[in-house]
């Protein structure tokens, strides 16, 4: 998988070598993708040795891995349904990124979306499915958005720190789904795990035509796109830029900082609340505990992969909704814990970010001019 | 009295003991990232190593049957990823914060994946001392069980605090964290004063989850630690980056999130999770309270790029 990944990459950049005004004008689109590649590289060999101190043949791992994600049409189905919700929760980094703020929020954002969107549902049983499935796309992402408008406007009107607020806000809002789920809203027919009632079967969005991928990866693609375009071709993603890059200029030229932060934040969270929208009318058709299963945390690393950018977010997004997805084959075939998918995330992300060093210090891509 | 019915004073005393056994790990954790803030650096990522160290401890207490190496070696575990920490941020252009989101994630994973087989096996714990023999009432006494972790930690917070304001140390450390340029300009590495600090900061989270996995809980399983870790950096900011306010702040959080547990020992028992959730929303409130966007904190080291 990796070799694969990361060869025609290699071959495009080095072939064309020779001519400099190429690398002047393309460099720095090779630097982004030829170092987070290589850093991906770096981080496959690192886990390779890592399960061979376990007595794993590292070979295995990357056969496994790579036949578990993109191996058969049923391994490519269930890492793009993985990638789906990966798509959205990493917009909700990406987004506030653009204006310099760090938010790793999104797995309270999804489990706050998928309460909004289950309490629509039940509220509005015996409504045609279509309006069902809108009120729960609408409450979904005004129950995420507003969740992380809080931290936006806790760092806008009170200075509080955007990346701790949001970060406690997922441990409370993993209470209250575990409040509401085992009090007011649970279903008493479920015993041994806590639930609330299904929104019923009509309701559920089902999947693309022909697959078993819900559409809740069209939700991701269109949201993504939306956002690229939002970002980099609109005058309030334009500002929103400025604002991130210095936020007195910005102050100075007149752009209203803290509009900019609230309405950003509110869609970053919108973002990871259809995340959670999606779990439940795609995956679970109800809410609990199920639903934290880290697709929040997940997501931020996708968005630093990503560098924060939202097309490339796709791509990423389905990497590691891969990676995700071969899990189950490693601890099958492998003895490999469940965990293990963890430990490579972790390790991608540390490698992702100390490659953050090499911008700017490859000889060959800075041209002989 | 003597037959330990004491009716609601159960739960005041179930806090007050909570206030001391919770509270360790968030002393140690805070204290430690005293430690680091200071040196003008951020860890984020003492949630990973606190779950790292308490996998470790248990591990190794588990081997060898000796509780206290297994703190020792949780101290080590924390120094290392504190090492990685701090070397990973020593590269240039990259960002402190983001590279803690990744230890936290690592370390979870890691201790996970390392820790599989330690949920079924029991280590030996770690021992505590009746400071209640005087009481005939069982909950007093309960409350009353310290371990010799709790006034390690409570013994530290004055020393650190003398450290920072006295020693030649806790001033090279102040001068990296208030003006990397001025502690150049003194001729010492600003890089290698982060590193210390950061595997000092690391060595006593590790420290405070080793309390966790051999004490209160005491056992190893994968919900051990649920955001004591960030809980308690968030602490350090309020805390003014005082040593002898975070040990306060600590034993404040220990009694809110004691308090969960101490109503459902009462029978109260509906608002259970919200309950457990208290050092969050006392966290977030407290920050809410203390922050402003006007100024920076008082007592922010000028170097730490979270309050820039």
């Amino acid at each position: 998988m990796t070799t694969e990944a990361a060869d025609p990459v290699d071959a495009a950049a080095i072939a064309p070598a020779a001519d400099a005004g190429f690398l002047q004008r393309w460099g720095t689109e090779i630097e982004y993708i030829l170092i987070p590649g290589a850093a991906l590289v770096v981080a496959l060999l690192v886990f390779g040795i890592f399960v061979a101190l376990f007595g794993k043949n590292p070979l295995d791992l990357y056969w496994y891995m790579y036949y578990g994600a993109f191996g058969t049409w049923f391994s490519w189905q269930n890492t793009l349904s993985r990638a789906a919700p990966l798509i959205l929760t990493a917009l909700c980094t990406a987004l506030p990124a653009q204006l310099g703020m760090v938010i790793i929020g999104g797995e309270g954002a999804l489990l706050i979306g998928a309460l909004s969107a289950t309490s629509a549902a039940l509220a509005l049983q015996g409504m045609p499915p279509l309006v069902v499935q809108v009120a729960m796309v609408i409450a979904g992402m005004t129950g995420g958005g507003l969740w992380i408008l809080l931290s936006g406007g806790l760092r806008q009107y009170r200075g509080v720190n955007e990346t701790i607020s949001s970060l406690l806000l997922v441990y409370i809002a993993l209470a209250i789904l575990n409040h509401l789920v085992e009090g007011v809203m649970r279903d008493p027919a479920s015993l041994n795990k806590p639930s609330t009632r299904e929104i019923g079967a009509a309701n559920m969005i089902g999947t693309i035509p022909g697959t078993d991928v819900h559409w809740g990866l069209v939700f991701g693609l269109i949201l993504a796109v939306a956002s690229y375009i939002l970002i980099y071709h609109t005058t309030f993603g334009f500002a929103a830029r400025v604002a991130g890059g210095n936020i007195r200029a910005a102050k100075i030229v007149g752009l209203s900082v803290g509009k900019l932060i609230l309405t950003v934040c509110f869609l970053a969270g919108a973002c990871a609340g259809l995340a959670g929208m999606v779990e439940v009318a795609a995956v679970q058709g109800r809410t609990n505990a199920n639903l934290a299963v880290g697709y929040g945390f997940t997501g931020i690393l996708v968005a630093f992969l990503a560098r924060q950018n939202p097309l490339a977010i796709i791509p990423v997004a389905i990497l590691l909704g891969g990676i995700n997805a071969s899990g189950g084959l490693l601890q099958r075939r492998l003895g490999l814990p469940d965990a293990s998918v963890l430990v490579l995330q972790g390790i991608i992300f540390i490698s992702v970010l100390a490659s953050d060093a090499l911008y700017g210090r490859i000889g060959f891509l800075k041209g002989k001019s | 009295m003597a037959d330990g019915n004491i009716g609601l004073w159960t739960v005041p005393l179930a806090v007050l003991g909570g206030a001391i056994r919770v509270s360790t790990p968030f002393l140690f954790v805070s204290l430690g990232e005293c430690i680091t803030e200071r040196s003008g650096r951020i860890n984020l990522g003492l949630e990973g190593t606190l779950v790292m160290g308490a996998m470790s401890a248990y591990g190794i207490s588990y081997l060898s049957g000796s509780p206290w190496l297994g703190v020792l070696a949780a101290g080590l575990t924390g120094a290392l990823l504190g090492a990685l920490h701090a070397g990973i941020c020593s590269l240039p252009r990259v960002n402190d914060v983001a590279v803690g989101i990744s230890l936290m994630l690592f370390g979870t994973g890691l201790a996970f994946f390392l820790g599989k087989p330690l949920i079924e096996p029991t280590a030996a714990r770690l021992p505590a001392i009746d400071f209640g023999w005087w009481s005939d009432v069982p909950q007093v006494r309960a409350a009353l069980r310290i371990n010799v972790l709790f006034l390690l930690g409570v013994a530290l917070a004055p020393i650190l605090f003398w450290a920072f304001k006295t020693t030649r140390w806790g001033l090279l450390i102040r001068t990296a964290g208030e003006s990397a340029d001025a502690a150049r300009a003194m001729g010492h590495s600003v890089l290698a004063i982060r590193l210390r600090a950061t595997m000092a900061g690391g060595f006593l989270a590790g420290i405070g989850g080793s309390f966790l996995s051999l004490f209160y809980p005491g056992s190893w399983n994968e919900g051990l630690s649920s955001g004591q870790g960030i809980t308690a950096v968030a602490l350090v900011i309020f805390a003014r980056w005082d040593p002898m306010l975070c040990l306060w702040a600590s034993l404040a959080f220990g009694g809110a999130a004691a308090l969960g547990p101490a109503l459902q020992s009462v029978g109260v028992t509906s608002g259970y999770h919200l309950f457990n959730a208290a050092p969050y929303i006392l966290t977030l409130l407290i920050m809410i309270i203390t922050c402003s966007p006007k100024r920076t904190l008082s007592g922010a080291p000028a170097e730490l790029s979270i309050t820039r």
